[in-house]
């Protein structure tokens, strides 16, 4: 493939984040020289819109066949530039951010003239890359306005209600007769005081009076096949089997208890032992009194953390919403019957947020809280007609205390589902070390999973209250209707490709790949490996283990990769101190900072009206770089704002923030 | 200036959704380490070629250094068993040309790792110079 012979080059100071640390003038300098580089500049801001006009400008004018911009992580701004190319008509592909500044800039910025050396190097490789970069077509599949929700319990139900909301088709599948999950058995739930009956109920009523969703009971998934857009989904009721064609498929599965071993507390043995959602049908159900096998229950003791947190066990994790459920429920117990002695066996308390208030009521209620070791974990055993319980306080110089209570109520986290690891199976998408399903990213990306058009919401992502299971199954809701909302989705290009004249059809990569993207194809009288774009994830995984060397991922050729190596190796010399002055060097930095004056002019200017950088460097008369700068970090530290666009879609209106124009 | 090549250089493979954000955060926190590592970032560390590792060394690298995603990969259970065959494979190659198998090493860094990642560089970058 020919090398890129225009190719512009923006280095940015990024205020001072990176020009404080790399000599970005001198670096620009030694660009200039280069071989196919006809544009090399320094900015103050690379994002800003005056300077993103700019670069639309360069691309026309120069006909610039690539870019790259040195500034900030990729992760911020990539989409940014990819933009900039595609309103300047170039393959968005032929663009390459290369990070100075999260990786040079600010983890050197002990080293400056290494920094330099550093950056240097990093450009060089940007522009290695791009000069082999490939105009590359974002793969474009069709797609269907339908979604299946697995799993009909509050996440489930309230996201089925979301996505026909928005316009979609929507199969609820459940494969209890009765769907609603765990909630609706337990009473009053925490924080808004609803039971969870009402809850449920009320969910139910708006899913069968909406026309949009089909709710199958007593059902699973079977084979599910297709990709992003266009999945079919097997749905099995009894011995019925349905096929039906969706967009994207979320999965709502919830939770299962953890189930204590026989022993584990005494329970299983001692009569007197039960579960918390034991605990709770039994004070949902009981009448004036609150009696466990006939006899009335004066006390009670709560042992928290049972099956979780286990340093030598199965479950590492904290299951997060028991502790504040114990509580809770220790409270409801106040509520009906002020006279029951609780007792509250804990290793750590979690009530997070708001649940806080629960813990505070609790302690007011006389609640008693001990605190013991997980090595020394309490000790249940019968004592005449009550229980006995030995454990060492932590909190009171570690004494043995010796409680009786007439029951013990075992507060068992949260674990996956029995169903998770089928369905992860069937729909190929992974479960974490707890063995929930994972998500992509907990933070960036968090009801996405690796396989496009499939999403995780509720408590099936690990433990959740009602509040955070229905906020992410709604996150996925969005997520879902995106995609779905348009007849063509749009999927990022990276994806394997094979060269058909070197491949043999060994298979090899066909093996590797766990997503069942490659298949053998005839091609000019010989069989050569195909790759389906569609589902192929582009995880590379098929590229190493090929013996020809005949595949690889679109954006991680040969080419791209070891010319980045060679850019990094290049030797670069630079000067101590930079002399090279251009227009945008010669902004010392004391112009740049000491301006207080300045920012003062552009508030009193923006009082009135918003306007443009353009508006205000003619009004201000101030150089544009000067100007941009300050209002940049006016923007930083939010004393301005974006105000929409001009009329002719170039530049960002600026107002002031947070202004009261009239105060009575 | 003109100091390169003092300390020993290190490429880095980074994976673009996990380690690379760890990779980033460790800046945005300016917890230091060298600044002769050098990153790439790639979907999945299991792609990594072995002339990829091989070039690096011919460039002049003194080390390469894999931060995968190990079990938290969100393409394959089977990554971290994938990588190590890339490594053993490199390896071989190493071992023909006559470069230390040492010069090569694997963690795995995720997207908070940033004190990891800097005490990696640290560690590696002194191995790297007790070899030369
Ligand atoms: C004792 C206790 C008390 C609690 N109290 C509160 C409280 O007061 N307030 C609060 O906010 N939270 C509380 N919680 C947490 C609450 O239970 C969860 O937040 C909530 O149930 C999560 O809902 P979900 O829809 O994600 O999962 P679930 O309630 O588990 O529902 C999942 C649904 O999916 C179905 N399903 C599973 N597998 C399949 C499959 N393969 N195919 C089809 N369908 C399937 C299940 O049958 C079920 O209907 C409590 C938890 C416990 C243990
Ligand atoms: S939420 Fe509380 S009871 Fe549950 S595992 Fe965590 S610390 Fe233990
Ligand atoms: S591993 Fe290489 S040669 Fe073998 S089928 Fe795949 S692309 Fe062709
Ligand atoms: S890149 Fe991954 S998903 Fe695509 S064909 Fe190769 S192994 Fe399969």
């Amino acid at each position: 493939m020919e090398k890129k012979q225009r190719i512009g080059v923006y280095i940015c100071h990024c205020g001072g984040n990176i020009s404080d640390y790399v000599d970005v003038s001198q670096i620009k300098d030694i660009v200039k020289g280069l071989d196919g580089v006809v544009v090399a500049k320094n900015v103050m801001f690379a994002c800003a819109d005056s300077n993103q006009k700019e670069m639309v400008n360069d691309i026309v004018d120069q006909k610039l066949d690539g870019i790259v911009v040195a500034s900030c992580s990729p992760k911020l701004h990539l989409h940014t530039f990819r933009n900039v190319a595609i309103r300047a008509g170039l393959n968005p592909y032929n663009y390459t951010q290369v990070n100075i500044r999260e990786q040079c800039s600010w983890a050197h910025s002990d080293t400056p003239s290494e920094a330099s050396e550093k950056a240097a190097g990093l450009i060089l490789a940007g522009i290695n890359r791009v000069s082999h970069s490939e105009a590359l077509e974002n793969i474009e599949v069709s797609s269907t306005r339908a979604a299946v929700v697995i799993g009909a319990g509050v996440s489930g139900m309230r996201a089925a209600i979301g996505l026909s909301q928005m316009g979609n088709q929507v199969y609820l599948i459940e494969k209890e007769y009765k769907p609603g999950g765990h909630i609706a058995r337990w009473g009053e739930m925490f924080m808004d005081g609803k039971t969870g009956d009402e809850i449920i109920s009320a969910l139910l009523t708006k899913v069968k009076s909406d026309k949009n969703i089909t709710l199958f009971t007593n059902a699973g998934i079977g084979k599910v096949s297709g990709s992003l857009g266009n999945f079919d989904v097997e749905v099995r009721i009894s011995d019925e089997i349905l096929n039906l064609k969706v967009g994207a498929i979320l999965v709502t599965t919830g939770y299962d208890h953890y189930q204590p071993a026989i022993g584990e507390y005494g329970y299983g043995e001692l009569s007197n032992v039960i579960t918390l959602p034991e605990f709770r049908e039994l004070l949902n159900n009981c009448g004036d009194t609150l009696n466990y096998q006939n006899k009335k229950v004066n006390s009670i003791a709560f042992i928290y953390c049972v099956g979780m947190r286990q340093t030598k066990g199965e479950n590492k994790y904290c299951s997060r919403v028991c502790c504040t459920t114990a509580i809770h429920s220790s409270l409801l117990v106040h509520n009906k019957f002020k006279s029951v002695l609780v007792y509250h066996l804990y290793r750590d308390i979690r009530t997070y947020g708001k649940q806080e208030v629960l813990y505070e009521q609790s302690s007011k209620n006389g609640d008693i809280y001990l605190k013991f070791d997980e090595k020394i974990p309490p000790k249940v055993s019968n004592s005449k007609h009550r229980l006995l319980i030995q454990v060492k306080d932590e909190l009171t110089r570690k004494q043995d205390l010796e409680l009786e209570t007439d029951l013990v109520v075992l507060v068992t986290g949260l674990v996956p589902g029995k169903d998770t690891a089928e369905l992860a199976g069937k729909l190929k998408i992974p479960v974490g070390n707890d063995k929930f399903f994972n998500e992509i990213h907990p933070k960036l990306r968090p009801v996405e999973t690796v396989i496009n058009g499939v999403f995780i919401g509720g408590s099936c992502q690990g433990p959740k209250n009602i509040t955070e299971s229905v906020q992410s199954a709604m996150a996925a809701t969005v997520k879902i209707n995106a995609l779905t909302k348009n007849p063509t989705i749009q999927l990022e290009p990276v994806i394997a490709r094979v060269n058909f004249d070197t491949c043999v059809w060994c298979g090899k990569c066909a093996e590797v790949c766990e997503y069942d993207a490659v298949h053998p194809l005839e091609m000019y009288g010989k069989t050569v490996a195909s790759v389906n774009e569609a589902v192929c994830k582009g995880c590379g995984i098929c590229a190493p283990v090929c013996p020809n060397d005949a595949i690889d991922i679109a954006q991680y050729s040969n080419a791209e990769i070891e010319g980045m190596i060679d850019g990094f190796s290049e030797k670069v010399e630079l000067k101590e101190s930079a002399e090279s002055e251009d227009e945008q060097s010669a902004v010392t930095g004391a112009e740049m900072k000491d301006q207080p004056q300045l920012w003062l002019r552009i508030s009193a200017s923006l009082q009135k009206e918003s306007k443009t950088i353009p508006a205000l460097v003619k009004e201000l008369d101030v150089p544009a770089n000067v100007l941009t700068y300050h209002l940049m970090t006016m923007n930083k530290y939010s004393l301005v704002e974006a105000d929409g666009m001009d009329d002719s879609d170039e530049y960002y209106y600026y107002r002031l923030k947070n202004i009261q124009h009239d105060q009575n | 200036m003109g100091n390169q090549h003092t300390r020993p250089r290190i490429l880095v493979f980074s994976t673009d959704k996990i380690s690379d954000p760890g990779i980033d955060q460790a800046g945005l926190r300016k917890i230091h380490y060298s600044p002769s590592v050098y990153v790439i970032s790639l979907p999945c560390s299991s792609g990594i070629k072995p002339r990829w590792i091989m070039h690096a060394f011919n460039q002049g690298f003194d080390g390469v250094f894999i931060a995968a995603d190990g079990h938290e990969c969100s393409y394959s259970s089977k990554c971290p068993e994938y990588t190590n065959m890339i490594i053993e494979e490199s390896q071989r190659l190493m071992k023909e040309a006559n470069i230390s198998p040492k010069r090569i090493r694997m963690a795995a860094i995720c997207s908070v790792c940033a004190e990891p990642f800097a005490s990696h560089m640290a560690n590696f970058t002194r191995i790297l110079a007790e070899l030369e």
